[in-house]
């Protein structure tokens, strides 16, 4: 809905044409009185790395179970490279999946739990030897093939099963938090393997996540849900730019809201007056409004600098520091306007032993950019 | 005081482990032992009906006399060899039976809805609410030429003339496999339920069809159940009495029957014994060389 022309990333210009491989037509799904997915419409494109985000419960792996094939939607269709498919069982769908327990069969070896697919379709015993033994070597396991399961570590575990769903070189693999067992650390270095991988074979990535960093980090594009519907559809930058609702705004990263109404339009930048900030807002928007219409401002805190009156910033507001985070890299400031609201705001720790900027009781002045903050309407 | 309450503690310890040793001691080592030697004794007429293997001699020595005749008449009398077969048999066919029967039972109930589960088990455990020999003899009123059954299908107009079905052996598998079925249940039940269903999700989202499923996920992975059944079927029909002597007649030979006859209307002592001797390591046999390869699979896994 916004139209700020922003840097598009490198996915994105790839897959600007429409190669579409899921359509996702008019799906609901309810459990009695509850919709786990509320007439969701998605297109993802082939190739992508697609990522549905959201709180638990808001549907996304109702959603993805639907793909799957575990679930049937109470109403609508799904096409997979253009078939329909929302009656066709799991067994019988070009899609495989990874599951959050990894689901690695106990009773089996590694090498005998990736085979296990590729033995349903019958293939000729050497070149499933051969396949076994290319993903084996694409996950880096060769060492650990004639272990079982419960021989293998966390990580271990999740790259069998990430080396099992991908033996039958499905159209699409579906990952089911696939990062969420396990720790911090290799949380963040296998997030960058899974994107090597992906780009490597090309298969369409569609994975479910809680994790917003997670998202953003791997991601061509995120379908943030909510209450079993779509919040907002757009590339990680643009997502964390310009969120479209409050929800969105709160749900990735950190943000603060002015809630308030329109005043003037000019050209693209619109003027609010809000209850809680003792100037007016100026923000750019390019979208007709009508005068009074309610809105919010959505300011994120990196955005915000500390300023001197010489500087010429149309948005410009006084506040007292409460409270100060040192996070390493950078600290948080909490701090208070006159209307009593509490604003968030971040600066670099530029310098390692730097005396602290700003203490704490002391009066700042705070400016940004009319094109720092968004505008939301609903 | 304290040092005291440690000692004690640690005594208590060696109490708690001890119990279950004791029990084993005084309930299964001691009077097996006893059958062991009453079946190295000689039979005579007398009471008790065996002679003492410690005896002197005339000229003051004292001797012990073990006597092998009665393991040596087991193996040459085909009688007995006959039972015991008919003993594996009976067992055999009777687990397998339950199995056929008992895992497709197990299966439904467990995966049956949370809340269907305990009433369905306890309709599995209901019979045991009343006496075992009731509910064999209820089994020769059903099953007798003028039973339930008899009339039931001669009212039907399936028969004319009443099945013979008492006192032959299918009347004891009848009785068997109905008696035995709740403990292949149960075991097999508890190995089922808690078997992880995304399990055959993901057998499925690899292609697998449900009979696949089956087949290469659930069934390998209930086997320790399926085996812990089978045996808690196999190795009480082995020495089963009740049942092929009210059902069967004369129709079956089992060991059970066997060693009654010999302790009761032949008053051997020493036979029967070494009868029980011998079904005592026919089932102990098998037993310690699965817990041998099983231990096995365990050592090598680590």
């Amino acid at each position: 809905m916004t139209t700020q022309p922003i840097n598009q990333t490198k996915d994105e210009v790839i897959h600007s044409n429409d190669d579409e491989i899921v359509k996702i037509d008019n799906v609901s799904k309810n459990f009695g009185n509850v919709f786990a997915c509320d007439n969701i419409n998605l297109s993802i494109h082939r190739g992508e790395f697609f990522s549905l985000l959201g709180a638990s419960g808001c549907g996304k792996t109702t959603l993805l179970r639907i793909l799957a094939g575990f679930e049937t939607p109470s109403s609508g269709r799904v096409l997979i490279d253009g078939v329909d498919m929302t009656d066709v069982p799991p067994y019988q769908r070009p899609v495989n999946m990874m599951f959050q327990s990894y689901a690695l069969f106990p009773h089996m070896t590694v090498i005998d739990n990736i085979a296990f697919g590729l033995k349903q379709e019958s293939m000729p015993k050497s070149q499933l030897e051969d396949r076994v033994k290319e993903v084996m070597a694409l996950v880096q396991i060769e060492k650990f093939a004639k272990r079982k399961p419960d021989q293998l570590s966390g990580g271990q575990r999740q790259r069998v099963a990430l080396a099992r769903s991908l033996a039958k070189q499905p159209k699409i693999l579906l990952l089911d938090e696939p990062l969420g067992a396990l720790d911090k650390k290799l949380r963040e270095q296998t997030q960058f393997e899974l994107v090597n991988i992906q780009e490597r074979l090309g298969i369409t990535f569609i994975i479910v996540t809680h994790d917003q960093e997670e998202a953003m980090t791997m991601s061509s594009r995120i379908a943030l849900m909510h209450e079993g519907r779509i919040e907002q559809l757009d590339a990680p930058r643009r997502m964390y730019e310009f969120p479209v609702s409050r929800y969105s705004a709160n749900f990735i990263g950190l943000v603060n809201l002015f809630d308030g109404h329109v005043i003037s339009q000019d050209d693209d930048q619109v003027l609010i007056q809000s209850n809680q900030s003792e100037t007016p807002l100026l923000v750019r928007y390019s979208q007709q409004l009508t005068s009074g219409m309610e809105v919010t401002v959505a300011l994120r805190p990196e955005k915000i600098r500390i300023i001197n009156n010489a500087d010429d910033q149309p948005n410009r507001i006084t506040a007292v520091i409460k409270d100060i985070a040192y996070l390493g890299d950078v600290s948080i400031y909490h701090a208070e306007l006159a209307s009593g609201l509490r604003i968030k705001f971040t600066l670099p720790n530029v310098q390692a032993l730097a005396e602290q900027p700003l203490t704490w009781e002391q009066e700042v002045v705070l400016g940004w950019q009319a094109d720092s903050c968004s505008l939301l309407t609903q | 005081m304290k040092r005291w309450l440690t000692t004690m503690s640690e005594r208590g310890h060696g109490v708690v482990v001890a119990v279950p040793w004791l029990w084993l001691a005084l309930f299964f080592a001691l009077p097996f032992l006893f059958v062991l030697k009453i079946s190295l004794s000689e039979p005579q007429l007398a009471q008790p009906p065996y002679m003492d293997m410690l005896r002197y001699t005339e000229d003051g020595v004292m001797s012990i006399i073990i006597n092998f005749d009665n393991y040596l008449l087991l193996w040459e009398d085909s009688l007995y060899v006959g039972a015991l077969l008919g003993s594996l048999k009976v067992a055999s066919i009777s687990t397998l039976f339950c199995l056929l029967i008992g895992y497709p039972m197990a299966y439904a109930i467990a995966r049956s809805p949370n809340h269907w589960r305990l009433p369905l088990l306890m309709l599995i455990i209901l019979p045991f609410w009343t006496s075992f020999l009731i509910r064999v003899y209820a089994w020769i009123g059903i099953l007798k030429n003028n039973g339930l059954l008899n009339n039931f299908l001669i009212w039907l107009g399936a028969i004319d003339q009443p099945l013979e079905i008492m006192y032959t052996p299918i009347a004891v598998y009848i009785g068997v496999v109905y008696s035995y079925l709740p403990f292949l249940i149960l075991p097999l039940y508890a190995t089922l339920v808690k078997l992880d269903p995304t399990l055959l999700e993901a057998a499925a989202d690899l292609g697998a069809r449900p009979f696949k499923q089956f087949l290469k996920i659930t069934l390998p992975q209930s086997l320790p159940g399926v085996l812990a059944g089978s045996m808690l079927v196999f190795i009480p029909v082995m020495g089963e009495f009740v049942i092929p002597d009210l059902l069967g007649g004369n129709s079956t030979l089992m060991l059970g029957k066997m060693m009654w006859t010999e302790f009761f209307n032949n008053k051997d002592w020493p036979v029967a014994s070494s009868l029980a001797c011998v079904l005592l390591l026919l089932l102990i046999v098998p037993f310690v060389i699965l817990r041998h390869f099983e231990g096995k699979a365990v050592e090598e896994l680590e």
